[in-house]
């Protein structure tokens, strides 16, 4: 009985969200309560919908593109001919991530304007350190039998790289880009700041003219958004990680 | 003679060429929003030191390029560093006309990519000398007095960032010290709260799930909703709570921003708090039972101590964090150095977002290096220990 509980909750909760994305109506009695004067309860200078989606997009290209440069970084750190950029990359990685992203985004605004791509930015540099984090620890913690095997089975380097090191990696990798989208989707909303199209709009048009009722959809569409996402993503882990386990079984 | 060259070298010596070469060294804007005309190394310097920079710049990058010894590499990227900070002040003055005061000269595009190169090759020289976490918070000491004496002598005066400073000093160290006390004040209520949450987590077997599914949704409320979101609740303790009004408990300002700093300092907390006891030995734990020891005695004298590098992990993570998080305060009325940043974007004023940012980043920077350097005391100090 507990074992669709979750599940169910899950499907709710989408059920939920997509309702009141292409709806957002039917919730205005709910709303209602927290706002004053007469103010509307439901965002009514953009569609909610388009907004998601937009929020949706940006987390989508900065993960993709962090996604590629950290796993090219990590595989590049871990060959022998950029093994001695290995602990310089490290803390280069780590030292992004003391950077505030309220501040990467701001400076970010001289050099591309305001917009979407200073949030594309900030993103991108937040989402690289757990995806390189990950791919670091999945790429020198691999089996040391199995790299053996595959070296006397007479494969070249490139090969040992596609067929065995990575995809036995990829669930650790995957757990990477996990924790770095839920990041960044908590971020983007950051980004509407400096005029980013995100949810982040919502909110922020809620905190200045004093309406809860914005402030409130907002955060529970991105909040609603990362639970199914996280969700989504360790299902998916799992999955890799359940089919790695039964061919190196074989 | 052979000549090998560095690999990292090629790259630091390709960003110089273009910096010192293509890219404008500072930047000469009439008044501070209009913008900027860009000068080179050349224009932006007095005849006699443009071209002594731009050998000294060349030669660390030489350096750099070829397989040279620690040493040389960490003088010729300290050297060319020092240079830069200085003559960016020198250009400061040369650019200003007399008497204009309305004239702002910041540092442009090269002159960062330069400073980004030599700290490349800096970055790298401590990490190849394997510094002692001693050492590492020795050097940023250091480069922190030298960036003081720097600030103190005035040389840096005629650029831009200093300027906004200038007219700000009272509000800069008002909102930078509330900056500090949110940053610090919630990491020290997460601590007070989270460790004995951690540790009835870690007792309690059942809790634990709940706990932390609990603060993982918080942490994935926006940061900026959640400040909005705790002005209601806080509204109404201030209104109908006798003496929390006076306590300075207000629906927006520092409180909202305090409370929300710390629900999400706790999951770093109260979860590490669960891995570092889990993490225990087995062992340790029979052996302290044997010996008689209470279940006080043991968490306080044997888990807890053995669990410590990883709870200060979890700390690390929290204030680092919690410095850059406090920035978003200022959306709410909160203050910190965000105040400087979101005044600076609304009037597109960059040195006043560079006022809010560059101390909140050196800030940051500074608690990653002590913190990082006080987990690996600890740590190597258990492992001796243990031994």
């Amino acid at each position: 009985m507990k074992a669709w509980l979750p599940s169910l909750l899950r499907l709710a909760l989408v059920v939920l969200l997509v309702a009141f994305v292409t709806n957002p109506g039917w919730f205005e009695p709910l709303l209602k309560p927290l706002t004053e004067n007469n103010a509307p309860a439901i965002y009514n200078q953009g569609s909610l919908l388009t907004l998601t989606l937009l929020h949706l997009r940006t987390v989508l290209i900065a993960t993709v593109a962090a996604t590629i440069v950290a796993v090219a970084l990590a595989i590049l750190v871990t060959r022998p001919a950029g093994a001695e950029f290995l602990p310089l990359s490290r803390s280069l990685v780590n030292i992004g991530q003391t950077f505030p992203p309220v501040a990467v985004l701001a400076l970010a605004v001289p050099a591309v304007g305001f917009g979407e791509k200073p949030t594309l930015i900030a993103l991108f540099l937040y989402g690289l350190l757990p995806i390189f984090e990950n791919a670091l620890t999945g790429l020198t913690t691999l089996p040391g039998n199995v790299m053996e095997a595959a070296r006397g089975a007479g494969m070249t380097g490139w090969q040992r790289l596609i067929k065995v090191e990575l995809p036995l990696s990829a669930p650790i990798i995957l757990g990477g880009i996990r924790l770095s989208v839920v990041i960044s989707l908590a971020t983007a909303t950051i980004g509407s700041t400096v005029a980013a199209k995100t949810l982040g709009e919502v909110i922020i048009a809620g905190l200045l003219s004093n309406n809860l009722a914005f402030v409130l959809q907002g955060g529970l569409i991105v909040a609603a958004l990362a639970v199914l996402i996280y969700d989504g993503l360790s299902a998916i882990e799992r999955y890799t990680a359940r089919r790695m386990g039964q061919e190196t079984g074989d | 003679m052979n000549i090998r060259f560095d690999k990292l070298g090629i790259v630091i010596a390709a960003i110089v060429a273009y910096a010192a070469f293509f890219a404008s060294f500072a930047t000469f804007r009439a008044n501070r929003i209009v913008p900027g005309e860009a000068r080179s190394i050349f224009e932006a310097l007095p005849p006699t030191i443009g071209p002594l920079l731009l050998a000294i710049v060349v030669v660390a990058a030489i350096i750099a390029l070829l397989k040279t010894p620690l040493l040389l590499r960490l003088a010729a990227s300290v050297v060319a560093l020092a240079a830069l900070a200085i003559l960016i002040g020198v250009a400061g003055t040369f650019l200003t006309p007399a008497g204009n005061t309305f004239a702002r000269i910041s540092p442009a595009s090269g002159l960062w990519l330069l400073i980004f190169a030599f700290t490349l090759l800096l970055a790298d020289v401590l990490t190849r000398l394997n510094l002692s976490p001693l050492g590492r918070v020795g050097v940023l000491v250091i480069a922190t007095l030298a960036i003081g004496l720097l600030l103190i002598s005035g040389q840096w005066d005629s650029l831009s960032i200093l300027k906004e400073y200038a007219n700000r000093a009272d509000s800069f160290w008002a909102e930078g010290s509330k900056h500090i006390t949110l940053a610090l004040g919630s990491l020290a209520a997460a601590v007070i709260i989270g460790l004995p949450l951690g540790i009835l987590c870690h007792r309690v077997e059942r809790l634990r799930a709940g706990v932390l599914n609990v603060l993982n949704i918080v942490q994935t409320i926006p940061s900026i909703a959640l400040f909005g979101l705790l002005i209601v609740p806080l509204g109404w303790v201030a209104a109908h709570v006798p003496g929390a009004a006076a306590l300075g408990i207000r629906g927006i300002g520092t409180a909202p921003a305090f409370v929300a700093l710390f629900l999400y300092s706790l999951l770093p907390v109260v979860a590490n708090t669960v891995v570092g006891l889990a993490g225990v030995p087995r062992a340790a734990n029979d052996a302290a039972r044997g010996m008689g020891m209470t279940d006080r005695q043991r968490l306080f004298g044997v888990e807890f101590p053995l669990a410590f590098p990883v709870i200060l992990t979890g700390i690390r993570i929290v204030l680092v964090q919690n410095i850059g998080l406090a920035t978003i305060a200022a959306l709410i009325g909160g203050g910190g150095f965000g105040v400087f940043v979101f005044q600076g974007v609304g009037q597109t004023a960059m040195d006043l977002v560079l006022l809010g940012a560059v101390p909140t980043v050196a800030l940051a920077f500074a608690a990653a290096i002590i913190l990082d350097a006080i987990i690996e005391m600890t740590a190597t100090k258990r492992r001796v220990e243990t031994a």
